[in-house]
């Protein structure tokens, strides 16, 4: 009745993938935007599991650094969002093509 | 045991939760998922001996950045549903297709090594001396966790030590994010600033070195 390591890595794998799935598939921007952190988070989960496989606290302490970079880029992310439907009244990425020739 | 119930419980929950997200067609259905799937996550964490994370991604994700999802998405109203199908052909079964070959080598690669029972700790970690009960399923990080002031005082003596310039970096990181959001987010009154707003060409450049001399040229002179 133990969980092995490699169960809570293939859940992370399942997640990253989920969130890879979103970014090609949504249109929304936000959404894709909300795959990115579901990326980031079984990142974390991944950096987690190895911390205990190992032992030490590097992978934990790893972890706490990209979710302030996460938050970080939320901040930012989120103004440009802003921005962008300020400029086109939509967050529909196939409306965004300002830098098309 | 514990360990066993939690994550096989919560397992489907995150899962689903992540592939409901993406399949949400409402915005804001699709961040209340994410907001389901960090929840799990934390509960993850904590069953891996990362009390100090399991807390931060409840206040930190959980929290504020599904706040700042959310409070973006009622305030620009875009919670009606997006349309369905897009411009590119096949795209959705070529992420598909895509994403379980990535899956695969995920699986494989990465996890392939640790799916043995013998791999709960990982050859560096040492075993307990009963790996069956309720004790930590590893001794490792149990020992490091069992250290004075527990998994919370480790991580900030590692953090204010040994990481304690990565730590400063992210502060610098956090103030330059804050001030480039409010840069971003202030309302414009020009429109030839935005982008897409009638520019007159030429007319800015000219403009402001006629204009700075004026008042003060006058009274000196």
């Amino acid at each position: 009745m133990i969980v092995p390591a490699g169960h809570y890595l293939i859940l992370a794998a399942a997640l990253f993938t989920v969130g890879v799935v979103g970014v090609l598939v949504r249109r929304s921007l936000i959404v894709m935007f909300m795959s990115i952190e579901l990326m980031l988070n079984s990142v974390n989960l991944t950096l987690v599991t190895f911390a205990r496989i190992h032992g030490n606290l590097d992978g934990q302490i790893l972890s706490f650094f990209v979710m302030v970079v996460a938050a970080a880029e939320v901040t930012v992310g989120l103004a440009l969002i802003v921005n962008l439907f300020r400029l086109k009244a939509s967050t529909d990425a196939d409306q965004v093509d300002a830098l098309r020739a | 045991m514990a360990e066993f119930w939690v994550f096989w419980i919560l397992a489907p929950i995150s899962l689903g939760s992540a592939i409901a997200m993406i399949l949400m067609r409402n915005a804001v259905h699709s961040a209340l998922m994410l907001v389901l799937n960090f929840f799990t996550l934390a509960a993850f964490y904590a069953v891996l001996e990362a009390q100090f994370l399991a807390v931060v991604q409840i206040i930190v994700y959980a929290g504020a950045i599904m706040v700042l999802f959310l409070f973006v998405l009622m305030l620009l109203g875009i919670a009606r549903d997006e349309p369905l199908g897009s411009p590119v052909r096949g795209q959705k079964a070529g992420a598909v297709v895509l994403g379980l070959l990535l899956l695969a080598g995920l699986s494989v690669g990465v996890a392939g090594p640790f799916m043995g029972a013998e791999a709960v700790c990982g050859a560096e970690a040492t075993e307990p001396a009963e790996p069956a009960g309720d004790g930590p399923a590893c001794a490792g990080l149990a020992e490091v966790n069992a250290a004075e002031g527990g998994n919370i005082r480790q991580v900030g003596l590692r953090l204010f030590t040994d990481y304690v310039w990565p730590f400063e970096v992210m502060s610098v990181l956090l103030v330059i994010a804050a001030l480039g959001a409010m840069v971003l987010g202030r309302r414009r009154e020009d429109p030839s600033e935005l982008v897409d707003g009638p520019r007159e060409t030429g007319a800015v450049a000219v403009r402001a070195p006629l204009r700075s001399p004026a008042p003060d040229e006058e009274e000196t002179r």
